[in-house]
């Protein structure tokens, strides 16, 4: 175990808060954050499922989207040329998952954009960041202004955010999932979103950097709400059967081969009012309807051995040839069970599938199962 | 009790020594969530990975401190992982194994240099 840190590494707002708690800090994506704090991956996982986790992701990218000609129709119709979703039937208050795709069908990124009236307000992954803004730039300045928002993210998440976050903002109450609200708390401008990565109800939290500490603190002061870090947060993600971009997703998967088909609304589909016009579509909307050769499949290994993300995956024990690769995998501590995603030829992504992983040079049995592992809690709005 | 550079503790009594991770270890790993341990037989070669320790985030090898042979395993830590967290230097030993040549257990480090390499 070696450890190395470097003097270049950004720090998030939290920073302080992260290191007066006992965090162990990683580097990830070009900023030294939290993996973990004092009572360690497992305990921050099943206090977000049993009570309120609070994960600082304030190193992920936000940006507000507007249009020169200030008719929001514009801003989506323009981010509609890079991601295949209906981001024009998007109401105002209200958020949806999308994907930025290149020429050949694949994943360049997956974000959140969320319709806040006068503004597309849009947060994307770390890592991508800069890519994402100059593919915007590039794409948009014809008929948009985006602006690189350099603002905290606060996730707060789990069966007490609810409780956790009203006490400081009544209005978070009356949200339901894939709301998105511009709300004071504490006085400072917050945009809300009743959204998360970990199959939780919850909420994110964009915040104005100097206001970040006060408000996590003040979240912080409810015995209900604990810090969890990064490990966690991806633990959670896994169970939740959520793409982490960069393992589950990358320029060489298309939509349909990580089964985010769902993502995609009909009237961008072959025979909708905006069918195509987003890169790649020649690829990606005929393959919704042929299917692709490959799709990601959630696997429970057989046994205790967490099965971790580049393990082949064969047919059978004795296979000379892998069909598939493991993107995602560890231990899932709320279903107290090795878990993993990966993907898989279409015909073998049934579930009830025996399948085998190489770990340590071993098969491993393991069976397709259908995605998320631990059911989704989401406070969703009526169905009319 | 002796320490290795990678965190590995072992205890002698005659030619046979008790393995384990280091409470230091341990904090680093966080909570294990599965143990494999060598077959008993499985000859070690000092340095090469001789069990495995997993968290919920990551695999890590555990190393021979020194030639021998696995003449005992811990089958209680395969059961239970978390009895390598909650007592490393007890019942969370990992294996025993024979030592080829006994004298080399005494050029392991002793509990104050590992002390200082830990900081």
């Amino acid at each position: 175990m070696t450890y190395t840190t470097t003097h270049t590494l950004k720090r998030t707002p939290l920073y302080d808060l992260h290191v007066t708690h006992g965090a162990r800090m990683v580097p990830f994506a070009g900023y030294d954050m939290p993996v973990q704090y004092a009572p360690g991956i497992l305990k921050e996982h099943l206090h977000t499922r049993a009570s309120a986790g609070l994960c600082d992701v304030s190193h992920m990218g936000q940006f507000a989207l507007r249009a020169k000609s200030g008719r929001l129709a514009d801003a989506a119709l323009a981010l509609e040329r890079l991601v295949p979703i209906d981001v024009l039937g998007l109401d105002p208050g209200r958020q949806r998952y999308a994907l930025f795709t290149n020429a050949e069908g694949g994943i360049l990124d997956d974000l959140m954009v969320a319709n806040l009236g006068d503004h597309l307000f849009i947060v994307v992954n770390a890592a991508c960041k800069e890519a994402d803004e100059a593919h915007l730039r590039a794409a948009l300045s014809d008929v948009c202004d985006l602006e690189r928002l350099d603002r905290a993210l606060i996730a707060l998440q789990g069966p007490q955010a609810e409780a956790a976050l009203a006490r400081l903002a009544a209005p978070c109450r009356d949200m339901r999932f894939m709301d998105a609200r511009e709300i004071a708390i504490l006085g400072a401008d917050c945009v809300v979103t009743r959204s998360g990565y970990t199959g939780e109800d919850g909420y994110e939290i964009s915040v104005p950097r100097d206001r970040a500490h006060d408000i996590a603190t003040a979240l912080l002061e409810d015995p209900a709400v604990a810090l969890i870090g990064l490990g966690a947060r991806d633990s959670l993600r896994l169970e939740a059967g959520m793409c982490l971009y960069g393992a589950d997703l990358d320029p060489t998967t298309t939509p349909v081969d990580a089964d985010l088909s769902w993502a995609i609304q009909a009237v961008r589909r072959r025979g909708g009012a905006r069918a195509g016009g987003f890169p790649g579509c020649d690829v990606i909307l005929p393959q919704i309807e042929s299917g692709s050769l490959r799709v990601r499949a959630g696997f429970l290994p057989d046994g205790r051995a967490p099965v971790r993300a580049g393990s082949l995956v064969y047919d059978s024990e004795d296979a000379t040839s892998a069909i598939g690769i493991v993107t995602s995998g560890g231990f899932g501590p709320s279903v107290d069970r090795p878990i993993a995603m990966g993907t898989v030829p279409v015909s073998m992504a049934m579930p009830g599938t025996a399948l085998f992983a190489d770990v340590r040079g071993r098969r491993m049995a393991m069976t397709v199962t259908a995605l998320p592992f631990v059911a989704p809690k989401y406070k969703r709005r009526d169905r009319r | 009790m002796k320490f290795t550079d990678e965190h590995e503790w072992l205890v002698r009594d005659g030619d046979v020594a008790t393995v384990g991770i280091t409470e230091h270890a341990t904090v680093q790993l966080g909570d294990l969530v599965f143990v494999e341990l060598p077959k008993v037989g499985t000859a070690l070669q000092k340095s090469n990975p001789a069990a495995v320790v997993e968290s919920v985030k990551a695999a890590s090898d555990v190393f021979a401190p020194l030639d021998g042979e696995v003449v005992e395993i811990n089958d209680a830590v395969v059961a239970d992982p978390s009895l390598v967290n909650s007592d490393p230097l007890g019942k969370g030993w990992l294996y025993k194994m024979k030592l080829k040549s006994p004298a080399d257990f005494d050029s392991l480090m002793d509990a104050d240099a590992y002390k200082l390499l830990i900081g």
